[in-house]
Formats: structure tokens, C-alpha cells, sequence
């Protein structure tokens, strides 16, 4: 590794104590959604203005991707409770801007994705076609990992997709061990690795945060605060709110985003991809989110109120999204019917997909232990 | 005068009896051929009948006990005879019949005498005493000297015909160690007493049923001897292996609904009626199947006898359904109901159920999907049926429902080889999956 | 062949390796600029650089888990542990990452990486240094356990681990290190992984043994030879894991009596599997108990004695074979 000091522009942010939000006082102030509501409505013009410029296929593909998101996982619950679906099922409605505006700011050629257990909308956002997920959670011959793995790991090599994880924070570790070898061959790659909040208070996080920024590695590393590590809230297990400002004890760029709206997430993660590919350095975003359902299938939920969700879903991703494509005319509401029907019949056709599909070969037990 | 009652060989596998009943009481008057007692035996219970006029004098052995082949178990003659005699002799016949017999053997040299006097050491200890003092003597015996010996020490002794209980140990707690077993070996080469000779197959006489099926022998070739010998000495007498292979139900299923379509309720026939038919035709075309090893010569057998596994209270009885090859599909379903239901009385005759050619085990009823069965020797193979599954397959490059049956035959190898009984199951498996077949 | 230290022969394996492959790069402790805490990377990052030879934080788990993450990604990493006490710390890595991935992904991603160091006993270092957890990796499917007992034995048994395409525990020993040997100096020598060596050829009793107790064992057997004219056969698995247990049982299957030595606990340990399997495959074979030597059921002591007591030794195996062949 080189070890050539000179200070990056980032660095030298850093060095003057110019992270960003270092100035707010009270974070959990800002967490609140009708602050946070506040200050979408101020960025918002310019951010209309940036759709009005973008791709209009892509602006489509994102909310197609929420959309689908949303049902797939709806329709997860459904037939979870019809059995369909065995052991750990964690679904993810509500934050589906973050999975959205984070991979769709990639380039799927080279980069790479390594998330938690949450994965299933992470997976079809970086390729993996919904059926192939679906008859996964299902155990089917059909999935993408054979039956073998379930809804808790979902890998696709082809997709770059470096898998789901079930042991909270070990793939923090894991992607930083991809951006090494990025780095290492030279690919130009970026890493992008996701986490919940609850994991940062895992040591691997620091471990791993250390030695990305000592060694430089592109690697993007995306919290997904959704304020509860299954029923324990932030406050209760962390002792400060802000976790972007963890960065600061590596010397790491660190960021707070907004994780109900997508534009917000797709452009920090741009950033912060460009920061990785052309200054192969790491950087810290902590995106801000809610998990409408419970922490998994099993999840009683008796740690929150009803009231809560229900502030936290006047701001839902989708709505927010669709009012600003709106605005800014690029979609109307019959382009929005028809993205959804599309998404209905694409998760129909993956259920139907999942039933017919045959169980693994019992042959099938003992391959794939050693290579 | 007055006679002993023995206990009679009452099936042709039964090597001890018990009695379920007795029909007459000590001091009743019997009269030749009247059934005194009943008697299960391995398969079923059975009538025992006296074979002269009289009286039941005394009662040995009591209604729930056990007597061997040949034990006395009572006395039948005039009232009032005196038999305190009889009753003296019947201590010493009442042990086990072989005692004489081992006795005698052990008088004669060589190797076949060392190997009986191995496998029935206690034999030793009945002549001294009566046998019910023997008996005792023979149950202490066993808990304070239980003989502690190593794998490989209790292996070699059995390959070399030794007693166990002629060698002392050397090995802590007097366990016998190998060195034991060679040092014996040694004295016993010095005194050219054993020349090691290959040890026999112990061979049980073939039983004849009545209504055996009529059969033709050829030679066996020595390639044939040599692999049988092989094997044997692998894998034990009868050296087994399997070959199980998937068929595909749905037209079977659909033959027998068409069949049902046309017969009264309690002429319906089963999966398993088509089964044992479908199985006597395969058989004719693969006499290798249908046929038993004994050594010098194989038999073939000129019609397929099945014999059809049915589960009773407290067994396992096989009923055959003589020449299914040449009996149509209704007279073999008749035949398998009411053998089956006799079997659950334990009312079959003996030759109505020794004596197959070739044996079918079903447990598809229990939602077994696949098993493997033991052959019932002589035959060189058993069908092992499971059940008939909805199960998606591929055909035609889409995914599909079908019903498949998995079979496992367990073939003898002396006889049949891998090839000979793969062949077999797919002319079963064809004739099954186009039951039409069955009449081309 | 050249007359070699083991540590000199592991050194050689990498250097080769290294050079070989631009894919293998070694990570760990104290692995470059120190030249390693025992010497056995002296002279890499001089040779191959920065980029090749890589100092690491104290963060077992972290560097575990980069070294997991760039097998993932197409690098063949060699992860040293300072001494193998210290990869608990990366336990999770170990068991939960790297054997599993493979599995998990439905076959999609495997993981050819090494992780080695020191195993077992050293001289007084205690009880949190001297830990030999052969048989805790060894239980998990996915991961293959390798102990090399010679100089060429580490050096052909290392080209191969870094070579295999899934994740290796190559266990060291601290001890072994200075031991020297022939070894061939040829690139392309390697020991495939999985096959077992007859160290000694006998007829009347079969002594495993591994690692450190390798040449105790052989050392046990030219005694009794000598003072009981009884041949001990030494069977050295020199893989764990794939067990050649078929090495193991043809020699018992000859000489009828077995006896295993290991550095390691005894409870649930790798004698107490090979036992089994032998009980499973040659129960005929045997003429009396296996016996097992392990180290005591208690944590490494410090006093030198005490240390002495809990570790096998030559008297003890050699007591060990006089029981099995009823001496």
C-alpha cells in the first residue's frame, strides 16, 4: 500500500473540521420527520430541477424499482403467512429509497454490493430478477442460490451481488476486503456495503473503517439507520445519535442523507462513489430511514406506537418521489398506474415462478461445501 | 402304555414352539387325530393334533410356554398308568435336541466337529446332571463367566474353528488377546490336528412345498461358482446388493381406474394386484430373476410363484400367489384378498406360503417412498414397492406433475448381476409405465 | 534438496508462491517491516513490496475479514495470525464467512485463502498462548485443517493450501520452527492436501501423530523397538481435514493396536475422531482399546514442570504403546 501523505481535498475538509452537520447541536432534533420534511421542502426546487435534467429511462427504472420493491415484499408477507416462506424473513417497506438511490448510482460493470440479511430489494435493485429471488425464499431448485442460502443470503456473482449476511456487521468487514482487491487489481471498482445502525456498535465496523481509510479503499459504506436494531431503539443502545460523525474518528468523510428520499440518496451516493473511483477513498453515509414492518416475520412490535409508523409514512419514499416526478412533469399518474401494474405482474409472475419450481435434489446436500 | 407327546415341526422354518392353548385338561379322554392344543410357531398358529386314543395324563409344558422341535411337552396313555418312569426319561430328552448329536460330532476329528463344538459351547456342560440343574448351572455361567476377548482375537478364533472358552486369556482381566488366539493356533498346528480348511456355508435343507413350481437345473459354470464364492465370503451367504429405479405411475393408475370402472365394489383391484402381475410377466422374460442359487446348480422356474409381504398383529407373513404369470389380473387380486385375509388369522397352510419364486414387499400404504427388503432365500430377489408420489419432473423441457414410484430390488449376486436385475426392472418398469404392453 | 529450518521452508513456499501468483498477497501482524513476530516472512516485503506483504492493525477480525472479502473478489490471500490463539478473535470470519460462502452462494463464491501461524504449545507462554484448536476448525464442514510435521512437509503441504481453491487452517508449530530437514528445492513440489505419510514403518502397533508429537513419536518408537523388540508403525495424517482415514486403518488393520497423540484436548478432539472411525472400519482389527494421549484437561500452566506434565512426551507415549500391546 502506498503511503504517500498528501491531503486530498476531503482530507483537507476534514482536517479543518468542515464534515458536514459537525455544527448541529441536538441530532435527534433532526431525525424528527417533520424537521426533516422541512428541510426536503428546501432543497426540493433545486432538486426538481436536477430531474428535469436527468435520464428519463433511469428516473423511470427507480421508481419501477420502489415500486416492485414494495409489492415483492407486501407479497412476501403474504405468503410467509401462508407458509410458503420458512425461517428468518425481514422485509423491506418503507426503506426502499436507500436500496433505489444507492445502486442505481453504480456502475454495474464493476462495482460491487455486499449488504445485511435485509436483502431482498438490494438484490433485485443490482439485478437478480425477482423471480429468482422469490423462488429462493420459496427453497426452490430455482433460486438464486439453489435453495441453499434462503432470504437471508442471496448472491449473484454475475450481478456482482456479493451476497446477503446473516451475522450483523461481518460483511462490513467482507466489503472492505472487496475494495482492498479492487484497489489491489486496479479494476477502477467501487464497493458499495450496506449496514444497519445497530451494527456500528459491532467492533468489525471499526476495524474495518480504520483500516479502510489507513489504506485508502474505494468503498462506499451506507448505514441504513432505521432507528431500531430489532426492538432496541438507537438511543437506548448507542451513545450518540449521529453516527456519519463516527467517520470523524478515522478521519473518514462522513455524511448524514436523508434515506425517505431517493434523489437525496442517489446523489450523495454519487459523491461518494466519485470520491472512491477518482481519490480511492472511503467515505461514511448514514442515511436515515423507517422500517414500516416488524424486525422480521416474528416481530410483535410492541416497541413502537401505531402513531409513530404513521408520522414516518406521511413521508413515505414512494409518495415523496412520485409528488416531486410530478412536479417536475416528467411522469404522470397514468404512467404511475401502469409502472405499478407492471411491478404487480412481475411479482405475480415470480410467485407463480416460486410454486412451480422444484425443491432442490437431495443430491444436492452435499455439493458446493468445498470447491 | 403310555407315550410322550413331542413337539411337532409345524412349519418348515420352526425351531421352537409355543403353546397358545391347550383344548384338552389333564385326565380328559382324547381320541387319535382330535386337535388337543394349538401352537404358534414362527408364521402362524397351528393345530396340534393327537396321534393316539387315551387320556392327557400330565401337561409339561404350560399354556404361554416354549418348547424346541422334539421336547417333550406331555404324556398321554391309560388312567391311572404309572409314568413316573416316563416323566424321569423326559428330564434328559426334554434339553436340546442337539446334545446328542454334538456329542457325537465332538468324538469325530476335523474341522467341521471344532466348528459345531464352537458354535454351541454349553452343549459341554449337559452331561452332567439333569437338565433342569443344567439349566441353572448354564444361567450362572453366563453372568460370572462372560468371556472378555478382543475383535480381532474373537474374529480368528472364528475363523479357525477355536473354543473360546478352550483358551485362557493373557490380557487384563483374563481378556483374550490375539497372542492368545496364535499360541493356540501354534499348539494346534504342532499336533496336525486342524488342517485349515475353507469353512462351509452352513446349509439349511431346502423345504419342498406341496405345490412346488415346476422347475429345470443347469450346471453352474465355474466363472458362476467362483463369483458366488467371492461374494459370498465378502458379504455373507446370501451376498445382496440393490437397484432401485423410478416409474412413472400415471397410466397405471389409470389402467386400474379403467378396470375398477367395469367390476363390482368388492372386485376391485389395487396398484399393487397390477404390480404383482406386472412382475410375474417381467420374470418370464428374465429367468435369472426367477430362479436360486444352490451351488453346484441354478434353478429356474418355469412360472412366476410371487410371493406377496403381508403385515400381521405380531409378523411378517409372505402368501404366495401361485403361477401369476398365467392368471389374469381379477383371479390374482382375488387370490392376494383372501390369502391376505387368512394370513391375518394366522389360518394359512404352510404351502400357501412357502415356496415362491420371487417375493413383493409393498409398503407404499404407509407413505414409504423407498426401502430395501431381505430376500426370503432360496429366491435371488425381493421387490421392494413405495409409494406412488405426486412429483414435479421435466418432460419436454417443462415442469410437470407426475406420479413416480420408486422400486428397490434387492438381488442375490450369486445369481443375478448388476446388468441381469437392471434389465429385469426395465421390462417391469416399461410394462408398468404402458400397461399395455402386458398383453403385446 | 537442500538441508532446511521448517521456518526456512515456510519462507520458501511463500517467496514461490508470491512469485508465482500476483493473485497471492500475505496480510497479518508484524508481517512485514518486523519480518514476522517468528521470522517465517523474513525477506518478503523487502522482495515483493508494499503491496504484496501487508502490515496490518491489531484487528484479527477486520484483517480476516478483508482477507475473506478479497478471496470473494479474486485475490488469493495468505492471512498470518500471529499465534493461532488470537484467531478466535476472527472466529466469525473463519466460520461464519469463509467456510460458508461457498455453500451459501450456491456455489457461487468460493474462497481460496490460508490462514496460518503457530499452534499448540510454545516454551512457558501460558495458558492464552498455547492453545492448539486443530479440532475446533476441524468440526466445521467447508474448512480443510493442515499440520505439517517436517521441513518438506510445510513447504509442499503450504504451495498446496495456497494453491486450493477453499479457505485453509495451515497450523504451524512454534516449537518446529528451527527443526531442520532435507527438502526439495523444486517450485513445482507440493503434497497434495488429504494424503497421509507412513513416517515409520512396523508391524505391531500403529502410533498417529501429528505436528509436535510427530517426531515424539518416532522417537518413542526406535525406544521400544530397542527395549521391547516391538515395531511401531507412525501414521501421520499431516491433513486434518480431509482425514485419510484409510491410511489409518490399513496400518491398524496390519498391526491390530492404536494408539493417538495430539497436543491438543482430548475432549471432542481429533483423537476422539479417528478412534471413532477406526472402531466404525476396523472394529475386527483390534486386539485391545485405543489409547489416546492429549494434553491435560486443564489450561496451559506456566512452571516449567507443570507445563511438562500437561503435554505428551516419549515416556507417555511409550507407556501407551506397552498397554495396547499387553506389555
Amino acid at each position: 500500500m502506498s503511503k504517500v501523505a498528501q491531503k486530498t481535498k476531503h482530507e483537507q475538509a476534514l482536517a479543518d473540521g468542515r464534515t458536514r452537520f459537525s455544527h448541529v447541536e441536538s441530532w435527534e432534533e433532526i431525525f424528527d420527520p417533520e424537521i426533516a420534511q422541512a428541510e426536503y421542502l428546501k432543497r426540493k426546487k433545486s432538486q426538481i430541477a436536477l430531474i428535469k435534467k436527468m435520464d428519463k429511462a433511469l428516473l423511470r427504472e427507480m421508481l419501477y424499482q420502489m415500486v416492485l420493491g414494495r409489492i415483492f415484499e407486501e407479497k412476501c408477507a403474504e405468503v410467509y403467512r401462508l407458509g410458503k416462506i420458512g425461517g428468518f424473513c425481514h422485509l423491506y417497506i418503507g426503506q426502499e429509497a436507500v436500496a433505489v438511490g444507492a445502486i442505481m448510482a453504480i456502475d454495474k460493470k464493476r462495482d460491487y454490493v455486499i449488504v445485511a440479511y435485509r436483502d431482498h430489494v438490494q438484490a433485485m435493485v443490482a439485478g437478480i430478477e425477482p423471480e429468482a429471488v422469490m423462488a429462493e425464499l420459496y427453497g426452490k431448485a430455482t433460486g438464486c442460490v439453489k435453495g441453499k442460502g434462503g432470504s437471508m443470503h442471496l448472491f449473484s456473482k454475475e450481478h456482482n451481488f456479493f451476497g446477503g449476511h446473516g451475522i450483523v456487521g461481518g460483511q462490513i468487514g467482507v466489503g472492505t476486503g472487496m475494495a482492498f482487491a479492487q484497489k489491489y487489481q486496479g479494476t477502477g471498482g467501487v464497493t458499495l456495503c450496506f449496514f444497519g445502525e445497530a451494527a456500528v456498535n459491532q467492533g468489525i465496523f471499526h476495524e474495518s473503517l480504520n483500516m479502510a481509510q489507513l489504506w485508502k479503499l474505494p468503498i462506499v459504506y451506507i448505514c441504513e439507520n432505521n432507528q431500531y436494531g430489532m426492538g432496541t431503539a438507537q438511543k437506548r443502545a448507542m451513545s450518540i445519535a449521529n453516527i456519519a460523525r463516527k467517520a470523524d474518528a478515522y478521519g473518514m468523510y462522513g455524511e448524514f442523507v436523508d434515506g425517505m428520499d431517493v434523489m437525496a440518496v442517489y446523489q450523495a451516493t454519487s459523491n461518494a462513489i466519485e470520491r472512491a473511483r477518482k481519490e480511492s477513498l472511503p467515505s461514511l453515509l448514514e442515511v436515515r430511514c423507517y422500517r414500516y414492518m416488524g424486525h422480521s416475520m416474528s416481530d410483535p412490535g410492541k416497541y413502537r406506537t401505531i402513531e409513530e409508523i404513521k408520522k414516518y409514512q406521511q413521508r413515505d419514499p414512494i409518495l415523496l418521489f412520485k409528488d416531486s416526478l410530478k412536479e417536475a412533469k416528467v411522469f404522470n399518474d397514468e404512467d404511475f398506474a401502469e409502472i405499478e401494474q407492471q411491478a404487480r405482474k412481475k411479482v405475480e409472475e415470480a410467485v407463480e415462478f416460486a410454486e412451480k419450481s422444484p425443491l432442490p435434489d437431495e443430491s444436492e446436500l452435499l455439493t458446493d461445501v468445498l470447491a | 402304555m403310555a407315550s410322550k407327546i413331542l413337539m411337532p415341526k409345524l412349519s418348515p422354518t420352526m425351531e421352537e414352539g409355543q403353546i397358545s392353548r391347550w383344548l384338552k385338561k389333564e385326565g380328559d379322554e382324547v381320541q387319535a387325530n382330535e386337535t388337543i392344543a394349538e401352537v404358534d410357531t414362527d408364521k402362524a398358529t397351528m393345530e396340534m393334533t393327537a396321534l393316539e386314543s387315551g387320556v392327557l395324563l400330565k401337561i409339561l409344558v404350560p399354556e404361554g410356554g416354549t418348547a424346541k422341535l422334539g421336547q417333550v411337552i406331555g404324556i398321554i396313555g391309560q388312567k391311572g398308568e404309572d409314568i413316573s418312569q416316563l416323566l424321569a426319561d423326559t428330564v434328559e430328552t426334554a434339553t436340546s435336541p442337539e446334545t446328542s448329536v454334538s456329542a457325537a460330532d465332538s468324538s469325530k476329528d476335523g474341522e467341521k466337529a471344532k466348528v459345531k463344538e464352537a458354535e454351541k459351547t454349553e452343549s459341554v456342560a449337559v452331561k452332567s446332571g439333569n437338565g433342569f440343574e443344567t439349566a441353572v448351572a448354564e444361567k450362572e455361567a453366563e453372568e460370572t463367566d462372560r468371556i472378555f476377548v478382543s475383535p480381532i482375537a474373537a474374529r480368528m478364533a472364528a475363523e479357525h474353528g477355536i473354543d473360546l472358552r478352550s483358551i485362557k486369556g493373557s490380557g487384563p482381566g483374563g481378556r483374550i488377546i490375539k497372542r492368545d488366539i496364535e499360541a493356540a493356533l501354534a499348539r494346534v498346528a504342532t499336533l496336525e490336528v486342524a488342517q485349515p480348511v475353507p469353512t462351509e456355508v452352513p446349509v439349511s435343507l431346502p423345504f419342498t412345498p406341496q405345490r412346488e413350481a415346476l422347475y429345470r437345473e443347469e450346471t453352474t459354470t465355474q466363472m458362476r461358482r467362483t463369483i458366488a464364492k467371492r461374494l459370498v465370503q465378502s458379504i455373507g451367504p446370501i451376498p445382496t446388493f440393490y437397484l432401485t429405479i423410478e416409474i412413472e405411475m400415471d397410466k397405471a393408475i389409470e389402467f386400474r381406474q379403467q378396470i375398477n370402472s367395469t367390476v363390482g365394489e368388492d372386485e376391485k383391484v389395487s396398484l399393487n394386484d397390477i404390480i404383482v402381475k406386472t412382475a410375474a410377466m417381467a420374470l418370464m422374460k428374465h429367468p435369472f430373476v426367477n430362479s436360486s442359487y444352490r451351488d453346484d446348480k441354478i434353478r429356474f422356474y418355469e412360472d412366476a410363484d410371487i410371493g406377496v409381504a403381508v403385515a400381521i398383529e405380531d409378523g411378517l407373513i409372505t402368501p404366495v400367489v401361485r403361477q401369476a404369470n398365467k392368471k389374469g389380473i381379477l383371479q390374482i387380486s382375488r387370490e392376494i384378498k383372501e390369502l391376505a385375509a387368512r394370513a391375518r388369522e394366522k389360518k394359512l397352510q404352510p404351502e400357501e406360503y412357502t415356496g415362491a419364486t420371487f417375493s413383493i414387499s409393498n409398503l407404499g400404504m404407509y407413505g414409504i417412498k423407498q426401502f430395501t427388503a431381505i430376500i426370503n432365500p432360496p429366491e435371488a430377489a425381493i421387490l421392494a414397492v413405495g409409494s406412488a408420489t405426486p412429483t414435479p419432473v421435466v418432460r419436454d423441457g417443462s415442469v410437470t406433475v407426475r406420479n413416480i414410484m420408486h422400486v428397490t430390488m434387492s438381488c442375490d449376486h450369486r445369481v443375478i448381476d448388476g446388468a441381469t436385475g437392471a434389465r429385469f426392472l426395465q421390462t417391469f418398469k416399461q410394462m408398468l409405465e404402458n400397461p399395455i404392453l402386458m398383453v403385446v | 534438496m537442500a538441508e532446511m529450518t521448517m521456518r526456512d521452508a515456510l519462507n520458501q513456499a511463500l517467496r514461490e508462491e508470491l512469485a508465482r501468483d500476483e493473485r497471492v498477497f500475505i496480510m497479518g501482524e508484524e508481517v512485514a517491516q518486523y519480518e514476522g513476530a517468528y521470522k517465517v516472512t523474513r525477506g518478503l516485503w523487502r522482495e515483493f513490496g508494499d503491496k504484496r506483504v501487508i502490515d496490518t492493525p491489531i484487528s484479527e477480525l477486520g484483517f480476516a475479514a478483508i482477507g475473506v472479502g478479497a478471496a470473494m473478489a479474486g485475490l488469493r490471500p495468505v492471512i498470518e495470525f500471529m499465534t493461532w490463539n488470537f484467531s478466535i478473535l476472527a472466529a466469525d470470519q473463519i466460520i461464519n464467512h469463509a467456510a460458508k460462502m461457498l455453500y451459501m452462494s450456491g456455489g457461487q463464491f468460493n474462497i481460496p485463502i490460508v490462514f496460518r501461524g503457530p499452534n499448540g504449545s510454545a516454551y512457558q507462554v501460558s495458558s492464552q498462548h498455547s492453545q492448539a484448536l486443530e479440532a475446533m476448525y476441524a468440526n466445521f464442514p467447508g474448512l480443510k485443517v493442515v499440520m505439517p510435521s517436517t521441513p518438506a512437509d510445510a513447504k509442499g503441504l503450504l504451495k498446496s493450501a495456497i494453491r486450493d481453491d477453499n479457505p485453509v487452517i495451515f497450523l504451524e508449530q512454534e516449537r518446529m520452527y528451527g527443526m531442520k530437514g532435507e527438502v526439495p528445492e523444486d517450485e513445482d513440489f507440493t503434497i497434495p492436501l488429504g494424503v497421509a505419510d507412513v513416517k515409520r514403518q512396523g508391524k505391531d502397533c500403529t502410533i498417529v501423530a501429528r505436528s509436535l508429537t510427530v517426531p515424539l513419536a518416532l522417537q518413542a518408537a526406535e525406544k521400544i523397538e530397542k527395549e521391547f523388540g516391538v515395531s511401531c508403525e507412525v501414521v501421520d495424517p499431516r491433513t486434518i481435514k480431509p482425514l485419510d482415514i484409510e491410511t489409518i486403518v490399513k496400518s491398524v488393520k496390519k498391526t491390530n493396536r492404536l494408539v493417538i497423540v495430539e497436543e491438543s484436548h482430548q475432549f471432542c478432539g481429533v483423537a476422539a475422531e479417528i478412534t471413532a472411525q477406526v472402531t466404525e472400519k476396523a472394529f475386527d482389527y483390534l486386539d485391545a482399546p485405543i489409547k489416546r494421549i492429549s494434553s491435560a484437561e486443564a489450561p496451559m500452566p506456566y512452571a516449567k514442570n507443570l507445563e511438562a506434565a500437561a503435554l505428551p512426551d516419549v515416556p507417555k507415549i511409550i507407556e501407551a504403546v506397552k498397554e495396547v500391546c499387553y506389555l
